[in-house]
């Protein structure tokens, strides 16, 4: 099988209109827990090798594994969110295969009776488009040990020997599984980010890419655009990032198209992608199926999972990233940057849902604030917005005074670092600070006629035509006022004096 | 019920036992001779039977999310009993091709 | 006193009286299991140094006020339970030189309870034979007729009992792994119900099936050890949360009001003549201690062996899969890993693991699941609901233990044959009840000289093991079996 590079992989436009991708993903994301899935051991990323492994873990001779109820009520959790079905009646299979890293040689999973079955995620894409995909189901199993291959690059090719750590053996996994909704790579890595951003929202895993706690498979086909059949599909392993992922899955759909091109045909097999060369490579075509021989673990008995169960589950259900996207786009006009940015950051949603609450419903003018001033001032002193001492209540009293003209945008300003500075009522700062807008026609109109009375040449100047005199002039108003006058009433003030 | 016999060599690598040809000679018709005593099952009824894989009716058999770290082993522990380790590891003969 | 034929209550009582130190009773006991094991090979290795240590915690323990069930009592261990610092090879050359870094929970319990771990016993390679021989090491003996085999699986544990190398013993029972040998051997073998004892470190077999229980030379010393053992685990899924009824004090002398059911199906027509008129005379005995002796039926009964043999070898191909050369035990090294496996599993399971490992993989195979293992499952249901239906009419069930004494070494070589060892222990497996063999008397076989011990084999329903040793005292304070027959001189001594 040869491979193609991805710069000879470059696609004419008018390929990319003739055929048509599509994706479905796999994924497998590590649980959030304090103990391993079936034993006492620590759920924690790294640390010395074999010094987080017991009996259990380790597969020792008469060791049984016990589940752990916070892993099942985590699937629960996920599944609802995406609106998945949680049958009343769920299982443990061993999933049988050999392998050095895996310490039992079967993997204890779910096989015909996953604790969730089916639901949506919906999911949006940078510029504002949205999508949907199906999920099959998302069951529960165990994640394996490490092995690092004794060869000079460490990778298996030239290896004479691996090592192994255990460290990672028996941590609860659960694998989501994609129906093929998906149409481009943009829409996969939607899709993932989604996942991940609503596995974090829900406390069910942290969701670290880097530490290999997301990591997923892309099952791949191509077909003539309108086609109704599937074309033949290649599995893409060993993506590490979003970003592999889009660039993996790109690179497959110009090769398979290519294959399909000059008149070869897609075979069914499994590739890895290579970070470094930027392709996917071949792996061994799989010469004899797998034959896992699942059968129902003895070892355990069933999961039964109670209505009541379910909506005690549902009941502690936060609001998802996708919702919480959509109701800031449709509900509160923000731009999809800016939502995407809150949505990230579910401490600063939360805290923007606050403000916005007790502004009464501006959200314009708080996202204003909130991604402007006050994100300028907690990114300058390094500390969460959240963690600091401006309220969104007092962001909200602030909001009020400045949309009732009580003060002025330059006021804002100042009593925003005010408030980050000391805390308190944005009212309480607007007097002490004698900040308060005066819009009070005979006071701003005095302080005109000095502006006119001291700058006798612009006055001419503006009378020769030059308008562009008048931001000067205004912002003289505004200095002698101490940058309390409205502005808007000052320069209405200026043009009718000036005109007249 | 399927009446042809155990394609044994692909078994035994489903299984990863190496047999060699005079255990495949011995095997061969004694698994043959169980499988044709365990055949008569086709004869009893199981329509609508359901499956028993526990015999005592538990559910819902859970640990609580907690550590139990009297029950870590020591690094010396865990290895203590390896074929062979290296250094902090267990070591193992060259991996060939991935098999999950 | 005496430690070495005492039972286990007398040696308990005494040491808490502190008549008799667990010191004293650690040093005549590590000599004479030293002796006996010599002619029996009944043990897989001996732990002496593990007594006694244990001796000298008990004693302080008795001398700081406690007061403990087992205390001071020689226990003897199967070699597939996990005992810290021991080697726990299974009977397998797979896990030789393996030494165990935890501790079973049933074992736990017995050493909590004050007994003396003496050793651990030999049994067939991973607890899958009915004679003993499939140990990949010692060749046990029974002790009424050295040439002659002692049952298995449980080899070890019923021939330390039975020559008085310990004073009761732990076994495990899948198919009938307790029951033969005890039959085989002049002892009582008792399988509690499924899930009843923690499986938690012991060697996995078939993990639906297997269950822990006592050996011991009466039923008031099967339950006194079952007492101890018995109770939810919080370290296996399976093990059952439900209160445990202490059994030693319920045990009774009559069977006035005891429905003892026979089953049609278990009719003696097919045994021998001394064996069968053995057995009649053993359900007479139950009608004369006052028992109303009703017939039942198990239309299911003959599917038992089929059902059994898909069923365990499949749960044994994969609970024997992590015996891979990596972690530990043997390793035959190869090219690569893959080789490395199918060298180490070639050389490290004898012939009946392997047999076991392929029909259950087979079985288990893509496109044969549902014809076998799924079939198996359904036929394992519907022999349950025999059984419910037979207890409507019946307590306990009655019938042989096994179809006959104790055979010569290498005279069953056929698999099938051996299995057929199984006909009567294995329908109650299969149900998960709880069964026992208790000694019924004995007869002089064809090809011997000696009088060789049979078991009366009696099960109940599910967590009926009070009512079950009850019935079991009687029939053993009214007949006396065990104690009828002579042991061979270097048991008695």
């Amino acid at each position: 099988m040869s491979t193609i590079a991805s710069s000879d992989a470059a696609l004419t436009s008018e390929l990319l209109d003739k055929y048509e991708a599509v994706i479905g993903i796999e994924c497998h994301v590590e649980l959030k827990t304090v103990s391993k899935m079936f034993c006492g051991c620590p759920n924690a990323f790294g640390g010395e090798p074999n010094t987080k492994v017991c009996p259990v873990c380790l597969a020792l001779p008469g060791s049984l594994p016990v589940p752990n109820a916070r892993a099942i009520e985590h699937m629960i959790r996920s599944g609802l969110a995406f609106g998945a079905t949680i049958p009343a009646h769920s299982k443990f299979d061993r999933k049988n295969y050999f392998y050095p890293d895996m310490p039992k040689n079967y993997q204890i999973s779910q096989y015909d009776m996953p604790l969730t079955v089916g639901g949506v995620v919906g999911y949006w894409l940078e510029d504002g488009s949205r999508g949907e995909c199906r999920l099959t189901r998302i069951h529960l199993e165990e994640d394996t040990g490490k092995s690092t291959h004794a060869s000079a690059d460490g990778r298996l090719a030239g290896a004479t020997s691996s090592l192994i750590d255990f460290n990672r053996a028996g941590v609860p996994l659960m694998e989501c599984v994609g129906e093929p909704d998906l149409r481009s790579a943009d829409e996969a890595v939607g899709f993932l980010e989604t996942l991940a951003r609503t596995f974090r929202e829900l406390g069910v895993s942290d969701v670290k890419m880097e530490e290999g706690s997301l990591r997923c498979d892309a099952n791949v086909s191509v077909r003539l655009r309108g086609a109704a059949e599937y074309g033949t599909k290649a599995e893409i392993k060993n993506m590490n990032s979003f970003r592999s992922v889009r660039r993996a899955i790109e690179s497959e759909i110009a090769r398979q198209i290519h294959v399909v091109e000059s008149g070869g045909r897609v075979i069914q097999e499994t590739r890895g992608w290579d970070e470094t060369a930027g392709v996917t490579h071949s792996q061994r075509s799989k010469e004899e199926a797998h034959d896992y021989r699942y059968f129902p673990d003895p070892d355990l008995v069933p999961i039964d999972v109670t209505s009541d169960v379910v909506e005690r589950v549902r009941a502690t259900l936060p609001e998802t990233p996708f919702a919480r996207y959509v109701r800031y786009v449709d509900d509160y006009g923000l731009d999809s940057k800016r939502a995407t940015q809150l949505v990230d950051d579910h401490v600063l949603a939360a805290w923007f849902d606050r403000a916005v609450a007790a502004s009464g419903g501006k959200a314009q003018a708080v996202v204003a604030f909130v991604l402007g001033d006050l994100a300028r001032l907690a990114n300058e002193s390094g500390t969460h917005l959240g963690d600091g001492k401006v309220t969104p209540e007092a962001l909200a009293e602030l909001v009020a005074l400045t949309s009732s003209n009580a003060i002025n945008s330059k006021a804002a300003k100042q009593v925003l670092e005010a408030l980050w500075v000391d805390g308190g009522s944005a009212k309480a700062i607007v007097e002490r600070e004698g900040l308060a807008q005066v819009s009070d026609r005979g006071a701003i109109a005095a302080i005109v006629d000095e502006i006119l009375a001291t700058n006798p040449s612009v006055v001419a100047d503006y009378k020769a035509g030059k308008l562009n005199v008048m931001g000067f002039l205004t912002g003289q108003v505004m200095k002698a006022s101490r940058g309390r006058a409205n502005p808007t009433l000052a320069q209405e003030l200026l043009k009718g004096k000036l005109g007249g | 019920m399927p009446t042809d016999r155990i394609d044994i060599r692909h078994v035994a690598r489903l299984a990863r036992l190496a047999l060699t040809d005079a255990e495949i000679a011995t095997f061969a018709p004694q698994l043959g001779s169980l499988m044709t005593h365990v055949d008569a099952l086709a004869e009893l009824d199981t329509e609508r039977v359901p499956a028993t894989a526990q015999v005592v009716p538990s559910r819902n058999v859970q640990r609580d999310d907690v550590l139990r770290p009297e029950t870590i082993l020591s690094r010396e522990a865990a290895l203590a009993n390896a074929p062979q380790a290296q250094g902090a590891y267990f070591r193992v003969p060259r991996i060939i091709a991935e098999e999950g | 006193m005496d430690p070495i034929h005492d039972s286990a209550r007398a040696i308990a009582r005494d040491v808490n009286a502190r008549a008799v130190s667990a010191a004293e009773i650690a040093e005549t006991l590590i000599p004479r299991a030293a002796r006996v094991d010599a002619e029996l090979g009944a043990y897989r290795e001996l732990t002496p140094e593990l007594m006694r240590a244990q001796a000298r915690r008990v004693d302080q323990r008795i001398a700081d006020g406690d007061r403990l069930a087992l205390a001071g009592v020689p226990v003897a261990i199967k070699d597939n339970m996990c005992l810290i610092g021991t080697h726990t090879t299974a009977g397998s050359k797979i896990l030789e030189g393996f030494t165990a870094p935890y501790t079973a929970t049933a074992v736990q319990r017995l050493l909590d309870a004050g007994a003396l771990p003496i050793g651990k016993t030999n049994l067939d390679e991973f607890a899958m034979g009915s004679s003993g021989e499939n140990s990949a090491f010692e060749k046990t003996k029974n002790p009424y007729d050295l040439e002659r085999v002692p049952g298995g699986s449980s080899a070890g544990s019923a021939a330390s009992v039975a020559g008085y190398a310990a004073t009761v013993s732990l076994g495990s029972d899948t198919g009938g792994s307790i029951r033969e040998p005890a039959a085989f051997c002049n002892v009582v073998g008792f399988k509690p119900t499924y899930g009843r004892v923690s499986r938690y470190g012991l060697i996995a077999f078939a993990s639906s099936l297997d269950q822990i229980g006592p050996f011991a030379r009466s039923v008031e010393d099967a339950a006194l050890t079952y007492d101890t053992i018995a109770g939810k685990d919080p370290l296996d899924a399976t093990s059952i949360d439900r209160a445990v009824e202490a059994t030693a004090d319920g045990l009774r002398d009559d069977l006035r009001g005891v429905r003892v059911g026979l089953v049609k199906e278990f009719a003696l027509d097919a045994l021998d003549a001394a064996t069968r008129a053995c057995y009649e005379s053993a359900y007479a005995d139950l009608e004369r201690l006052g028992a109303e002796l009703v017939d039942v039926t198990l239309p299911t009964a003959e599917y038992g062996l089929a059902t059994y043999y898909l069923i365990a070898p499949a749960e044994c191909s994969s609970n024997l899969a992590r015996f891979d050369g990596v972690r530990y035990g043997l390793r035959v090294d190869g090219a690569d890993v893959g080789e490395m496996y199918e060298r180490t599993r070639a050389a490290g399971f004898g012939p009946e693991v392997k047999r076991r490992i392929l029909i259950g993989t087979y079985a288990l195979s893509s496109g044969y699941y549902d014809a076998y293992y799924l079939k198996a499952q359904k036929a394992r249901t519907r022999i349950g609901e025999d059984f419910a239906r037979a207890f409507e009419r019946c307590d306990v069930i009655a019938s042989p233990a096994a179809s006959s004494p104790a055979f010569r070494f290498n005279a069953k070589s056929d698999p099938v044959t051996m299995y057929l060892m199984d006909y009567y222990t294995i329908p109650g497996s299969l149900a998960g009840l709880p069964s026992l063999s208790i000694p019924c008397g004995s007869v002089v076989p064809e090809d011997g000289t000696r009088a060789m011990p049979l078991g009366l084999q009696l099960t109940s329903p599910l967590f009926t093991e009070r009512a079950l040793l009850g019935v079991a005292h009687a029939y053993e304070r009214a007949t006396l079996h065990a104690e009828k027959l002579a042991l061979p001189e270097i048991c008695t001594t």
